[in-house]
């Protein structure tokens, strides 16, 4: 396939000379090669609501890698990265322009089961990671909400999982990688070793060069189960103080609010705390630690194959449907909230949505966008709040809300900060998308003015002044000089980027 | 609630009709690439567009349709400078003037090469896109005259007969895979076309088909005459039988 794919880079005519002049391309003439029209497909955000056309190049090797780049040179075309395309938005497209799919480049190059350190090519997914490290009793230190995005992707977006109040983000576990820049340079960079690079690559949102291999630390596990607690919760301050209770000591924590609750039940929902179970406590570590016994089962109650119960969801996908869903799920946890735990696997436990395969269809055609907030802790409770308060009077309550608490970290362009996230989901149709778009903005400036930040792999609806604004003039301007550095053609671009740090 | 146009090319766009339909578009907030052989009339058209609108919404890109070969790049960059693409008008036509006793080949072969085979050449670029994105809008302006071969300018009618049933075939290729595929069939509009010919029937401006060529799109309409009487028109022409049409003087 790389074979092909050079064949086919080569074959292009760098004679063919056009008639092309690009804003863009700061005025410069470009050569009019055309890109091979075969390569030309729909790309879709995640969310499904965001979508454009790209030449999908999807290679395998590193010199096939370097080709790419090569081309687009030779095009005047520009390269915007993509892993498994699991960011919600327009973060891994790039209209009219050069995609570069890494997930071919999925090899686990190196695992040391003593040390728990492995490393990987970009294009290696969660899946892959935790179903090779598990046996040996490792798990990831950090995972998102799904286990199909790729490694290089969630560097990328420096993602953090339902334990970043303990574990920091994905890149406080990174060790090193190397990284591709466009020119054709390759750097090897660390904490210790071009440690600029290396803390702003992560979180970088691809715009810095490629990630070609990455070295993670995982985490020693003792059991394939973790101990889970569910606790019912009355309103947005008994969320809180439920989070500030269990910081110092849980494992995980994650709070699912039904947007529905009003008055009184504002925020009402339920948290979710697990924990690791120490040295010996399980008896059958052996077993619980495979995967066979990870899985959910593949029948809901027993009854309905658990691949089309997205068809059966597409009937409650509404805002009635929803608040009757909402409710029998609040009212059965507040039932059955006896203060016991149960134990769940983790993969149970940490990808719960990847066991209902395609639920975003239930969305319909025009599909979702998910606004997350992160709002420092002295500000959470109020903008939260303001935030729930004018879902329910715009008339669009999110159909899926959760709650999660973060930290601080060390990559500046990261969006966790020390305090709580809320994450909203919004069903968009061809006639609510203006009004969507107009909520999202008033509930921007609420973040704004509390301080908080938003997080580029769940955003649709940012505006440059408001990513500047959480940003900092100060970082942004940093960023923008070791892009500078890296990719002095401005190579690398995405519709997230163009849309939010464009020249237009 | 339609697909609204956003991101469109007309071809054929420097005068009459296909200007008409790009003014129609951007003022309706879409960007629009014009393309066309005379520089000139299409830098006017994008100056009055950008003008009116405030901003670059209409994009000037000199093309002749019988340079098929530089079509691919063409199509590609205009992609790229619109950022996208949904829509594409084809309106470029050529009727020159056909004597009744006169048998021109050459004239003829044109009117094949500009009104039918540039259709071809850019609906099936547009379709080959369209089909992988699963979306998009083809327009065809083809003309009551394709509706019957009558003794005016038989290679005119021809060059809109063979438009008409390659649209339908595109339509039913495309339209299970999302792409919809119009065709127009203006009666009289007023543009040099039709110029000092005499019984202009039901005659109207260009603004005005373009209103009604722009809304029977949006509508992914099959077949629209313009304005709608002549389908009536068109329906009778169809039906009479040979031997009398041949005594009919139209
Ligand atoms: C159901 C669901 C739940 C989720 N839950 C969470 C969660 O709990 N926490 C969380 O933090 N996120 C979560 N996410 C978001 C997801 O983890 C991130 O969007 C992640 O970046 C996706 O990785 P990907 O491989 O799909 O990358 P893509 O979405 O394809 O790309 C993400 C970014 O990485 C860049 N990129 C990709 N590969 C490379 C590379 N090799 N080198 C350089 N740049 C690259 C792309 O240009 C893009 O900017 C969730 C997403 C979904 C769909
Ligand atoms: N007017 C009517 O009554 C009427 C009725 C039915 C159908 N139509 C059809 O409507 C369409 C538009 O006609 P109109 O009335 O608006 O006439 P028009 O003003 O003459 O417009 C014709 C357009 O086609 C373009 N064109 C011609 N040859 C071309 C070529 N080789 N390459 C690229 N572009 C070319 C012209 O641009 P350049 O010359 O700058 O290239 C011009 O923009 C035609 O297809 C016509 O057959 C018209």
């Amino acid at each position: 396939m790389s074979d092909t794919l050079n064949e086919q880079i080569s074959n292009i005519p760098n004679d063919h000379v056009g008639f092309i002049t690009s804003p863009k391309w700061k005025g410069e003439v470009v050569s009019g090669i055309s890109l091979p029209s075969d390569h030309l497909e729909r790309v879709e955000g995640w969310g499904v609501s965001t979508s454009s056309a790209g030449y999908v190049f999807r290679p395998s090797t590193l010199e096939a890698l370097y080709e790419v780049f090569a081309l687009a040179r030779r095009t005047g075309r520009s390269v915007g990265f993509r892993g498994a395309g699991r960011s919600y938005g327009d973060a891994s497209l790039n209209s009219e322009n050069i995609v570069l799919d890494l997930t071919r480049m999925n090899r686990i190059l190196d695992w040391n089961p003593t040390t728990g350190i492995i490393k990987v090519e970009s294009g290696v997914t969660i899946k892959q990671l935790w179903e090779y490290i598990l046996p040996d009793g490792w798990w990831p230190a950090v995972v998102p909400g799904t286990m199909f995005p790729t490694i290089g992707g969630c560097a990328s977006m420096n993602i953090h999982g339902k334990n970043n109040f303990v574990a920091g983000p994905i890149g406080d576990h990174i060790l090193e990688f190397e990284l591709l820049s466009p020119e054709g340079e390759l750097f090897r960079c660390s904490r210790e070793e071009n440690s600029e690079i290396f803390r702003s690559a992560i979180g970088g949102f691809g715009m810095l060069g490629c990630f070609t291999s990455i070295t993670l630390k995982t985490k020693r596990i003792w059991s394939g189960l973790l101990e889970v607690e569910a606790v019912n919760i009355p309103n947005l301050d008994a969320m809180f103080t439920c989070f500030e209770e269990r910081l110092n000591g849980a494992d995980y924590l994650v709070g699912w609010i039904d947007a529905f609750g009003s008055g009184k039940g504002l925020g009402r929902g339920v948290v979710h705390e697990a924990n690791y179970l120490e040295r010996g406590v399980d008896p059958d570590p052996a077993q619980t630690l495979r995967i066979e016994n990870q899985q959910l089962p593949d029948t809901i109650l027993g009854l309905l194959p658990k691949s089309i119960l997205w068809k059966f969801m597409r009937f409650f996908t509404n805002n009635v449907g929803v608040r009757f869903v909402n409710l029998a799920k609040f009212w059965s946890s507040k039932l059955l909230d006896r203060g016991g735990t149960f134990r769940q696997s983790h993969a149970a436990f940490a990808f719960l949505l990847d066991y209902v395969p395609n639920w975003k269809k239930s969305y319909g055609k025009g599909g979702l966008i998910q606004y997350q907030s992160f709002v420092p802790k002295e500000t959470a409770r109020h903008v939260f709040r303001a935030q729930l308060e004018l879902c329910q009077k715009r008339g669009f309550p999110s159909y899926l809300a959760v709650f999660k608490r973060h930290r601080a970290d060390e990559f500046p362009m990261s969006h966790a900060l020390d305090g709580y996230s809320l994450a909203l989901d919004f069903k968009v149709t061809r006639k609510n998308r203006d009004k969507i778009w107009r909520l999202a903005s008033e509930m921007n400036r609420l973040v704004l003015d509390g301080g908080g930040r938003f997080y580029f792999a769940k955003d649709s609806t940012l505006k440059p002044e408001d990513a500047r604004e959480f940003l900092g003039d100060k970082t942004l301007a940093d960023f923008v000089l070791l892009k500078q550095r890296l990719d002095p053609r401005g190579i690398l671009e995405t519709d997230l980027a163009k849309r939010l740090f464009g020249s237009k | 609630m339609p697909e609204p146009i956003r991101k469109a090319i007309v071809v054929g766009a420097s005068s009459g009709i296909g200007a008409a339909i790009a003014k129609r578009l951007a003022a309706d907030g879409a960007y629009v690439a014009v393309v066309a052989r005379r520089d000139d009339e299409l830098q006017r058209l994008c100056d009055e567009i950008n003008q009116q609108a405030g901003e670059e919404r209409a994009m000037p890109f000199v093309h002749d349709v019988r340079n098929r070969d530089e079509l691919p790049l063409l199509f590609q960059d205009i992609a790229r400078r619109l950022d996208g693409l949904d829509t594409i008008f084809y309106a470029a036509g050529v009727m020159p003037e056909v004597e009744p006793n006169e048998y021109s080949t050459d004239k003829d072969a044109l009117m094949i090469e500009v009104n039918t085979i540039g259709a071809m050449a850019w609906l099936n670029e547009g379709a080959k896109r369209f089909e992988r994105m699963g979306e998009g809008r083809l327009v065809g302006i083809s003309s009551i005259a394709g509706d019957r071969g009558r003794r005016g300018n038989p290679a005119y009618c021809t060059s809109k007969a063979a438009m008409n049933t390659f649209l339908e075939s595109l339509r039913n290729r495309l339209e299970v895979k999302g792409v919809s595929v119009t065709t127009i069939k203006p009666g009289f509009v007023d543009t040099v076309m039709t110029k000092g010919k005499p019984g202009l029937l039901w005659l109207i401006s260009p603004e005005d088909a373009a209103k009604k060529i722009v809304s029977a799109s949006l509508k992914n309409k099959n077949t629209a005459y313009v304005p709608g009487q002549w389908r009536l028109v068109g329906t009778i022409i169809r039906s009479i039988p040979s031997f009398l049409f041949k005594r009919i003087n139209i």
